[in-house]
């Protein structure tokens, strides 16, 4: 089969990094290809290129063996080239069908173009209403739309960047279903990914990247994850690994925990309740928007509560701000790193005050003692091996991943006897969430209980003891983490717990 | 009875055509995404432009275009520092709003009081006549109906048209309209000139048209009140209409009421149109969350392309 897309020599240097050097590959028609890497691999950058956003700086494009190099998106469209974006590009106050006429080079009258979103979406098996407004769909009807927005141009080349992020179990089911269909007719698909098993199950063939250069290619059915993951990292990467343990005393119940969100499009939480006991890690599984944040504001304290909602150690503590339940010794860390678990543009040393001034003695009346919280700063920096030049660099310098470590380490170096955290390993790469995750266990193990929110429920299967899901506000019940299946999952993601529980 | 209601409806639409056109302007620049705190420097540059050329030029035509003119030079100079050299939008406009009104004093030195040629008015002197209808409907001058016309017309465009929806689309989000390949900046700098024009047309109608004559500083804050319209509108054109009229219909009426000299301060009552408008569009627009969804999410933020 000749190929649909080759990519020959393909470079493209920033002041500072090769964001892609050397890159060579070809698609065919109706072949699912992954582009396979760690964060700053090169990967947005390649399809960047591919999409008319960026231009190469040296290499050529074929599409179809003529000489393809666009200068706009436009042209790219043109050529037969669609994207899903990894970041919805999507317009909240606008509609469906208003969100899908900007992406069309020449769209046809708003009737016509409601009925042609009916029939494409029931055609894959994507229902969507073209006149509701895009801010009130989830996650996975936002996908929807981008993808229709596609696929009403015919494309040749359908390039999905990270597509499954935000989704249910469920939901990628469809989306694979969706895609298989659309390769059986010949539209070849370009995969973002780093989730190696979604790839294996999908792909037909990988190109891997690392570090913006091209250091692999494979069959993905025919090899191991964790080979991909040792070619992807460039080291073989150590599961995160603890030994078997008894749970101790009870350290933090939380019982008809209801709250009402600050802000009007949040979400209310209604009559949560759960227990975490010393030693334990307990993992709240869920698409985001379902209540994480409002989750987290109430245990920090942020939000307050009735008092007897929240127990520390049977101390009625909801009604306690912040401060006063880091003196007990409950810790949160945000999901936001710029902005709430960090302030962007203050040092590191100044971060590490904020939160750790009460446990850690860094003031005198008043006073902040810069000596002992440089030292903080510096223990956090080292034990947790984040990549930066100093304490006094600002927070928005560091990459997303050093930041996390650094956010992450702050709250573990204070000795906590409840550390909540909210998405511990988003946007960081591989190397760094494996260190997160055991730094984590190892703190359990010490005898702390840690209670772990997260989307990415493989994250939560490796690490939790029980997994609970977070689904409009309400929690399901715990149920032990060893042995759970996807599907299960998908089923307490849904909101289904009852249904469940019937057939266990 | 003390006020005729006829007269002062006439009166109504007279005051509240200036403060019409800024807004309707302003309604444009803030649905694309972008915060012109300078409207009031615009429309007393227009208000100066117009009537310098109208006196020199005898055509009160050329002076509503040099009222256009002074409004887009100085929307031209906020366009450059906002979009291209990604300055802060607040300050860049309040900083415009000074200078408009120093630059349009100096530039007015000496013409106080001259005379301005009359001023087309569509309609035969016949339907004038008519009782009621004629002064209301038929008597006022040719930017009256423009106005009527551009609200109407902004209200299709942003609704009904494609290059309306990429406007809304840049001010909804313009990270993902650039992903899409829309030019973002391009299609600011041209609502920021639009802008600039309408708050220009309106200042020349206000010195050329209204008062008949220049005055210092002679908006008076109309610019001000221009913007407040557009927010407590929630950024829709026919609100927007109904908000300036209220405005006019309060101003011309407590004129009336001070001529009349009823018992109640001089004061009050001058201060009266301004806060009536704003209590009544607080009101209007009090439903926090519909009002929030129809907000351009990127009012104010700069863009700044990248990748």
């Amino acid at each position: 089969m000749t190929a649909l897309l080759e990519i020959e020599g393909l470079c493209k240097a920033y002041p500072g990094v090769v964001a892609n050097d050397d890159i060579f590959f070809s698609i065919a028609p109706g072949e699912i290809h992954a582009l396979l890497g760690e964060n700053g691999a090169g990967k947005s950058t390649l399809v960047k290129m591919i999409y008319g956003l960026v231009k190469p700086d040296r290499g050529t494009m074929r599409l179809r063996g003529a000489a393809y190099a666009p200068g706009a998106p436009r042209a790219a469209r043109a050529a037969g080239v669609a994207m899903v974006f990894q970041h919805f590009s999507l317009f909240e106050a606008l509609s469906v069908a208003e969100n899908i006429a900007l992406g069309m080079e020449d769209p046809p009258k708003s009737r016509d173009l409601a009925q042609r979103i009916t029939t494409v979406s029931q055609t894959y098996g994507l229902p969507l209403d073209p006149h509701r407004l895009v801010g009130d769909l989830s996650a996975g009807e936002r996908q929807r739309v981008e993808i229709i927005r596609c696929l009403l141009q015919d494309p040749k080349l359908l390039i999905m960047d990270e597509p499954t992020s935000v989704l249910t179990p469920q939901e990628v089911e469809i989306l694979f279903h969706t895609l298989r269909k659309l390769a059986a007719e010949g539209t070849a698909i370009l995969y973002i990914s780093h989730k190696l098993e979604e790839i294996r199950t999908l792909c037909d063939a990988a190109t891997i990247l690392r570090l913006g250069r091209k250091v692999g290619a494979c069959t993905p059915r025919e090899v191991t994850a964790a080979h991909m993951a040792e070619l992807m990292v460039g080291k073989s990467l150590s599961q995160p690994a603890r030994p078997d343990h008894d749970p101790g005393a009870v350290l933090l119940e939380v019982r008809a925990l209801s709250a009402t969100p600050a802000n009007p499009f949040g979400t209310a939480l209604r009559d949560i309740a759960f227990l975490v006991r010393e030693g334990e890690v307990l993992g709240i599984g869920g698409v985001a928007g379902n209540g994480q944040d409002e989750l987290l504001a109430a245990l920090s304290g942020e939000t307050r509560v009735a008092p007897d909602a929240i127990m520390f150690k049977q101390q009625g503590i909801g009604a306690l701000g912040p401060n006063a339940r880091r003196a007990l010794g409950l810790l949160c860390a945000p999901e936001e790193r710029l902005g709430h678990a960090a302030a962007p543009e203050m040092s590191l040393t100044e971060n590490a005050l904020l939160t750790g001034r009460l446990r850690q003695g860094l003031d005198r009346h008043g006073f902040v003692d810069w000596a002992r919280t440089r030292a903080f700063a510096n223990r956090i920096i080292s034990r947790f091996d984040v990549r930066t030049p100093g304490p006094w660099v600002a927070a928005r310098a560091l990459s997303g991943g050093n930041l996390q470590k650094f956010v992450i380490g702050r709250e573990i170096l204070q000795e906590p006897m409840v550390l909540v955290v909210n998405q511990p390993t988003w946007g960081v790469d591989a190397s760094a969430a494996a260190a997160i995750r055991q730094a984590l266990l190892d703190l359990a193990q010490g005898g702390a209980a840690v209670i772990v929110i997260s989307q990415d429920l493989d994250e939560l299967l490796e690490i939790s003891d029980r997994f609970c899901a977070l689904s409009e506000g309400r929690l399901s019940a715990p149920r032990p983490a060893r042995g759970l299946s996807m599907e299960e999952i998908g089923l307490m993601l849904g909101g289904a717990h009852d249904m469940h529980e019937a057939v266990a | 009875m003390i006020v005729d209601p006829v007269t002062l409806i006439v009166a109504l639409i007279t005051v509240a055509t200036p403060i019409l056109l800024a807004a309707i302007g302003e309604l444009v620049v803030e649905k694309a995404g972008v915060l012109n705190l300078g409207v009031e420097g615009m429309m007393i540059m227009g208000a100066v432009c117009g009537f310098v050329v109208a006196h020199h030029s005898g055509s009160a035509f050329l002076g509503f275009v040099a009222g256009m003119g002074g409004g887009i030079a100085l929307a031209f100079l906020f366009a450059i520092l906002t979009q291209i050299l990604l300055a802060n939008q607040v300050a860049s406009g309040l900083a415009l709003t000074l200078f408009g009104l120093g630059l349009a004093a100096l530039i007015g030195v000496g013409y106080g009081g001259l005379a301005l040629p009359a001023v087309f008015r569509p309609f035969p002197d016949a339907l004038h006549d008519i009782p009621v209808a004629g002064p209301i409907l038929f008597s006022h001058s040719v930017l009256v109906y423009v106005a009527l016309i551009l609200v109407a017309a902004v209200w299709y465009g942003l609704t009904r048209t494609r290059i309306g929806l990429v406007l809304r689309a840049v001010g909804e989000n313009h990270d993902a309209a650039h992903a899409l390949g829309y030019k973002v900046v391009r299609i600011r700098i041209a609502a920021i000139l639009f802008g600039g024009a309408c708050a220009g047309l309106g200042g020349a109608f206000l010195s050329v048209v209204r008062v008949q004559n220049w005055l210092e500083a002679m908006t008076a804050g109309a610019g001000w009140i221009a913007l407040a319209l557009v927010v407590f509108a929630s950024w829709k054109p026919w609100r927007v209409l109904l908000g300036a009229w209220l405005f006019g219909g309060i101003a011309a009426l407590q004129l009336r009421l001070q001529a009349a000299e009823v018992g109640v301060p001089v004061a009050l009552l001058d201060a009266s149109p301004y806060l009536i408008t704003i209590i009544v569009l607080v009101i209007i627009s009090s439903d926090r969350s519909r009002a929030a969804l129809n907000a351009p999410a990127m009012l104010g933020r700069i863009f700044h392309a990248s990748g």
